[in-house]
């Protein structure tokens, strides 16, 4: 969580400082949900993410080098400087990819545990979404595919209150997206969404479920979106005081930080090492960034079409 | 060698690939019970457990999106779009996640999905139920995309085409499953993607064709020779990539071009041939190039007036007199 929150920060940082092309979307209090769920994942399960990516492959065990260099848009980077910060993918860990497409990673989360159902694995597939992709038709079609399929899919909404800049209020007809799960015949669970410890066990109980053969669970993860929603948006649909309020009420950083000292997990000496040693690796990764080169021209058709397409 | 439809011909195709490789799978609507909607893939269901050969829900998005995120996971899925129309409600499939997947992830993973998609007009089927819409996929880098005129290479494209570790698009005519032909038997009988083939030799023009019309070219190819004029007719078989090679050779002996397919001639795959030639061959053209392909208005239902946008032998056999005189 601690890795997440500092590079993050440190993203936005460079970003405003003119050092990163393209845009980015910050996970800065969203982080619980995404640590929370894969703490229950192995390296063969799957996980799809969203444009606001970055948190969900940290969680999954994504290394910070090679993603701050993507970000950079660099040849070191995961994919070579081919996807930025919206298209980040590991796939050697399960990372399927952030989705560049609101909603765009519901059904290849299903198609990943239709692949491992048809190989009689105990692999499962999480996908991550916000509540403004729960109004996507690919959300119907994909619950309900996971569903009468039994796969061993979860679906993991990050409430966050904002789509774009739109309150989810004002969009969406229901107001906790887990009911929904009724109408696929699905278990639907609410979680405080800014509590690890939450997270962790709800997850745990649908990943368990999903990974028995009983099929798929939605699980929806209130939080709230702190930041802008990409990095430089001038916020003029809400107050700086809602989001400061909201912040300081419920960061799930200060939550992890009060419940693990309260019983003595870890005291606050040890609370700072970690987070000098996850500043340590997020400042190398940023001057190994800088000095990594661009893709040469030659690089444009690599990694394209399979040499002949016949094997 | 025995003669046998082009539905008899993917379903061997299909039969050999789910024997020969296991992580190859199917679904699609309509497919267990009914063999699929123009009986395609009648008796795959007997041959193979139920698990490979799946009945999904009508929903299209998650029909293509879930075979990209298998294929992703290591199998490899044939999909089945019932018919190419309903290809339009997973567009984001297809284009944003299907063909960018790889390229835009550095090339960590494949992507090997057949997507097979009846198309054209048969029996009235109106607006909806007719099109063909080749030329859009043909636009988006990161497909392949293979349109075969015949049972034999009906089965070694599709044999290719789930072979291959790129999403490729198979475009199947609705008029074509019935057509009856020779079709080589054995596992091993490949047609490569790319590869465009000479149908029928000539030296005074080439006729350009692939998919449906490419019956209706050979035809007016016979009549033509009839009457002195000895057409060549080069059948695309993919479009994505296009063989580039094999229609200028042809088109440097005849000098002469007709493209034929379809589709509605605007922004169609013949402007994309037709362009090719002019940009690097107009040299040796000795007339003007020409296509056909339908009218820019929807297939209208009524056969009155369906059949006015459907490209017919004298269609070609006068176009082709008009830049022989």
């Amino acid at each position: 969580m601690v890795q997440i929150r500092l590079f993050e920060e440190k993203i936005g940082e460079l970003f405003l400082a003119g050092e990163i092309p393209g845009f980015v979307h910050l996970y800065v209090g969203e982080e619980a949900i995404a640590v929370g769920v894969c703490a229950n994942l192995g390296d063969r399960d799957c996980i799809t993410s969203t444009h606001r990516g970055h948190g969900h492959c940290i969680a999954k065990g994504a290394e910070i080098e090679p993603m701050m260099a993507e970000i950079f848009g660099k040849q070191t980077g995961y994919c070579k400087g081919k996807g930025g910060s919206m298209h980040i993918a590991d796939f050697s860990i399960g990372m399927l990819g952030a989705n560049g497409v609101v909603g765009g990673g519901y059904t290849l989360a299903v198609g990943a545990a239709l692949a491992a159902k048809l190989r009689k694995t105990d692999q499962v597939a999480v996908c991550f979404f916000g509540d403004g992709a729960s109004n996507r038709g690919t959300f119907h079609e994909a619950l309900n595919m996971a569903s009468v399929w039994k796969l061993p899919a979860i679906f993991v909404c990050e409430m966050n209150e904002w789509a774009s800049t739109t309150p989810y209020r004002t969009t969406t007809s229901v107001q906790d997206i887990s009911v929904r799960a009724v109408g696929y015949g699905i278990p639907g669970v609410i979680v405080d969404g800014n509590d690890v410890f939450a997270v962790y066990e709800a997850s745990k109980l649908a990943i368990e479920r999903a990974r028995s053969g009983g099929g798929p669970t939605l699980i929806e993860a209130k939080t709230y979106r702190i930041k802008g929603h990409y990095v430089g948006d001038p916020e003029m649909y809400r107050t700086k005081a809602e989001v400061q309020e909201r912040f300081e009420k419920n960061d799930p950083l200060k939550n992890f930080a009060t419940a693990v000292t309260q019983k003595m997990w870890l005291n606050a000496r040890e609370l700072d090492t970690i987070k000098t040693e996850a500043e340590r690796i997020v400042a190398r990764a940023v001057e190994d960034a800088r000095s990594a080169p661009y893709p040469e021209e030659k690089q444009l058709f690599a990694d394209f079409y399979i040499e002949d397409g016949v094997k | 060698m025995r003669s046998i439809t082009f539905s008899e011909a993917t379903l061997e195709a299909m039969t050999e690939e789910m024997t020969r490789d296991e992580r190859v799978f199917i679904m699609g609507e309509d497919i267990v019970r009914q063999g699929g909607i123009f009986g395609q893939f009648k008796g795959l269901p007997q041959k193979f457990e139920s698990e490979r050969v799946r009945d999904t829900p009508i929903s299209e998005a998650a029909i293509i999106g879930a075979g990209v995120g298998a294929a992703l996971a290591g199998m490899r899925p044939v999909v089945d779009m019932h018919f190419v129309d309903f290809i339009t409600v997973a567009m984001d499939e297809v284009v944003n996640q299907m063909a960018k997947i790889r390229y835009m992830f550095g090339g960590q993973c494949t992507v090997p999905i057949v997507l097979r998609a009846p198309d054209g007009i048969t029996r009235s089927a109106a607006a909806q139920h007719s099109q063909s819409l080749e030329a859009w996929f043909m636009h988006v880098p990161g497909l392949k995309v293979v349109i075969p005129s015949n049972p034999a290479d009906a089965k070694g494209l599709l044999k290719s085409a789930i072979r291959a570790d790129d999403p490729v698009l198979y475009f199947e005519h609705k008029a074509l499953f019935h057509v009856k032909g020779p079709v080589p038997e054995g596992g091993d009988y490949l047609v490569p993607i790319g590869k465009a083939s000479v149908a029928r030799s000539g030296r005074d023009i080439t006729i350009v064709s692939y998919s449906f019309m490419m019956q209706r070219a050979l035809e007016a190819a016979d009549t033509l020779a009839s009457q002195g004029i000895e057409a060549e007719v080069v059948d695309l078989r993919t479009i994505s990539p296009l063989d580039k090679e094999t229609i200028f050779s042809s088109v440097a002996k005849t000098k002469r071009l007709v493209i034929v397919h379809e589709s509605v001639k605007v922004g169609g795959v013949g402007a994309e041939v037709a362009a090719s030639v002019a940009e690097e061959m107009i040299d040796y053209l000795d007339a003007p190039i020409k296509r056909l392909g339908a009218p820019f208005v929807p297939i209208p239902f009524s056969p009155a007036l369906e059949r006015l946008v459907k490209i017919g032998v004298d269609d070609i056999v006068r176009t082709v007199r008009e830049i022989c005189q």
